[in-house]
């Protein structure tokens, strides 16, 4: 017989949809953290909750959008960004975050990733990088570790990944931080930071994917990357970008941190300064 | 905004400024020719009216963007041709499903693929119908003058406000880049309708009522913790990824169309009233077929047009009320045979074809010398 599902009040529970609870994602994943960081970081962000609109894309953590209890938009596979854009230019008053998955934000939706840092708009984007596309079946995503094995990588990944602060940075992104799931309280506070930030964040959130990636990697057991996470994650506060891909070997370290926070005219500030239309009127 | 007044415009500018008189606030696209001209008046109109303009990265943004502003409660716009639709068409069903109100421009030019940039067609007619995977409906404008781009991309915003669906405004090539008088009314007089919202602290509210056909629209920071998803969801907007959720659904968004049919189709008889030979038409080729039916009219030969104002949803009655009138039906179009499946399938007379295989539109002889032939 199943034992009867008890639900207990959480401090986080406010946020969530709890009549949606249980969530679908499975033991030892990441993305329970992600959003107890996202919703503890609105807690203290001091923006009314309303003002707080979250959308995501397709995937695992594409799921993050539906949990919450804010505006939440669950879009197409790769698009958030864009939908994101066009809902905080039709109201700027909207604290705009996206939460979705190195597979969504980086692989398919690279495009608009690379131009929403471009034009230095105001969107706070959390991008969950477990190495894999968790929903279909642990494939291989633009941030698989060169020789990984996947899905569909079965000898060894031979495509090189992204190192995401890294294309960033150049891209032009103008705040950018990475933690593991582990560093709970950094990740709020790089969360929070976002939502302060005037411009483009980019928050790297390493999370483990225990059945897509870990089991068919160096990580048997759901805690492994989580002990791999503990033992060598490495902070840097001023890293060289370029040296900041990942390749979860299990000698190797990870590099965390702050990365980069610059100011930048952001979009908004930038148009002003060519269209003055307050009064329906060019200046 | 325009005001009343008689103005030389080109097609594209002129849905343009009723876009911003309809009160969009919101555009997004990507430069594409022929319809470019779009984007170009509104990357400085909508400031000066106070909106929003962005030119994004592809289609596909343009079309999520804009979809993200309608749901912060701009009226939101994208104007593209057929390779955009194209790449535009995924999101196309989002906006279907999450019933966020959006209007896209299609100024058809040739295809398939790259086709002839610079010449016009009316091959998207099907695409943007069927393109989009899973069963959905849109509505579907089809201006026929420089006039209908201005009072038909009114009606576009209002149909896409009352029924909450994508709406498209299907120019081509010649109708966006030609200039021609347009009369615009005093601005009160024209019939301006806005989505209906929930009132902010409404605990009752459910964002997809299955009590009604269009449920009113919660709009991002008011409050209502709406969850807009392109899964099959249930009256709260949650995943109900079943046969029953999916019944439920799909039943209601099918129904809004169908059971106001009558509503949103609009067509225009032309000489039909002792027709023998029934031309069905639309946009710029319809130009074409009026004339020559004016020449046939002259020669004594009993030939009318239907013309379709809007192309979808299908005007099914209309069509088979018609093939009870006449001893034939001849679709006219600028594409190999696309419209005419749909008038075979509603009339229960013979349906004939004339087709183009685009770049031009039929000139009015040809389509006489057709009439003449049909009537022998």
């Amino acid at each position: 017989m199943k034992p009867p599902i008890t639900v207990e009040r959480h401090p986080r529970d406010k946020l969530l949809r709890v009549d949606r609870l249980p969530h679908i994602w499975c033991p030892g994943c990441g993305l329970g953290k992600v959003i107890s960081a996202y919703s503890k970081a609105i807690d203290n962000s001091g923006i009314e909750r309303n003002k707080h609109v979250v959308v995501s894309g397709i995937g695992c953590s594409g799921r993050a959008s539906g949990y919450l209890d804010l505006d939440s938009y669950h879009t197409t596979h790769g698009r958030p960004i864009a939908f994101a854009t066009g809902l905080k230019l039709a109201n700027p008053e909207l604290q705009v975050t996206v939460i979705s998955g190195d597979g969504d934000l980086s692989t398919i939706g690279g495009n608009h990733l690379i131009h929403a840092a471009r034009r230095n708009i105001n969107l706070n984007v959390i991008l969950v990088n477990n190495f894999i596309y968790g929903m279909t079946g642990g494939q291989a995503s633009a941030t698989t570790p060169y020789g990984a094995k996947t899905s569909t990588t079965t000898k060894g990944n031979y495509d090189h990944p992204f190192n995401l602060p890294f294309l960033m940075r150049a891209a032009g992104a103008t705040h950018i931080a990475r933690w593991t799931v582990l560093h709970h309280v950094q990740l709020q506070e790089s969360i929070e930071k976002a939502f302060q930030h005037d411009g483009f964040s980019f928050v790297e959130a390493l999370s483990p994917c225990p059945k897509g990636f870990g089991k068919k990697n160096s990580f048997r057991n759901a805690i492994d990357t989580m002990h791999y996470f503990e033992q060598r994650s490495e902070l840097e506060e001023n890293p060289e970008l370029t040296q900041l891909e990942i390749d979860m070997d299990p000698k190797s370290d990870v590099i965390v941190g702050e990365f980069f926070a610059e100011e930048k005219m952001p979009y908004f500030d930038s148009k002003d300064r060519f269209f003055h239309y307050i009064g329906g009127h060019q200046a | 905004m325009l005001e009343e007044g008689t103005y030389f415009m080109k097609g594209n500018h002129v849905i343009a400024e009723a876009a911003i008189i309809a009160g969009c606030r919101f555009f997004g696209a990507y430069p594409i020719t022929p319809a470019s001209p779009i984007a170009e008046r509104m990357s400085y109109r909508l400031f000066e009216e106070g909106g929003e303009f962005i030119q994004m990265e592809d289609e596909i943004a343009s079309m999520a963007a804009i979809i993200g502003a309608s749901c912060a409660g701009a009226k939101s716009m994208t104007a593209t041709s057929g390779p955009g639709v194209s790449l535009m068409l995924e999101n196309i069903g989002l906006a279907y499903m999450m019933e966020a109100p959006v209007v896209i421009v299609d100024v058809m030019r040739g295809g398939p693929s790259t086709g002839m940039p610079t010449l016009t067609s009316q091959g998207d007619i099907n695409q943007v119908r069927w393109g989009s995977h899973g069963d959905y409906d849109v509505i579907a404008y089809c201006p026929s003058t420089v006039q209908e781009c201005f009072d038909l991309t009114i009606k576009a915003f209002n149909a896409a406000e009352k029924y909450r669906v994508p709406v498209f405004i299907m120019a081509d090539q010649i109708l966006g880049l030609m200039t021609s008088n347009v009369k615009v009314p005093r601005l009160r007089d024209i019939k301006i309708v806005d989505r209906e919202t929930p009132m902010d602290g409404d605990d009752t509210y459910q964002p997809y009522d299955s009590s009604t056909l269009v449920p009113p629209m919660a709009i991002a920071g008011h409050g209502h913790h709406v969850l807009m998803t392109g899964l099959t969801h249930d009256e709260r907007g949650y995943p109900a990824t079943n046969p029953e959720g999916q019944e439920k659904l799909m039943s209601r968004l099918k129904r809004k169309i169908y059971e106001n049919i009558d509503d949103i189709v609009e067509l225009e008889e032309f000489m039909l009233e002792d027709a023998e030979l029934a031309i069905v038409a639309y946009g710029s080729e319809a130009r074409s077929v009026r004339e020559a039916i004016k020449q046939a009219r002259e020669k004594g030969l009993k030939v009318g047009m239907l013309r379709f104002k809007t192309i979808w949803p299908f005007p099914e009655r209309q069509v088979n009320e018609l093939s009870r009138r006449v001893k034939k039906i001849m679709v006219a179009e600028v594409n190999l045979g696309q419209l005419v499946h749909p008038v075979r399938e509603y009339a229960v007379c013979e349906v004939v074809a004339l087709t183009h295989s685009g770049g031009a539109l039929h000139p009015p002889a040809e389509v006489l010398r057709r009439i003449e032939e049909e009537m022998k």
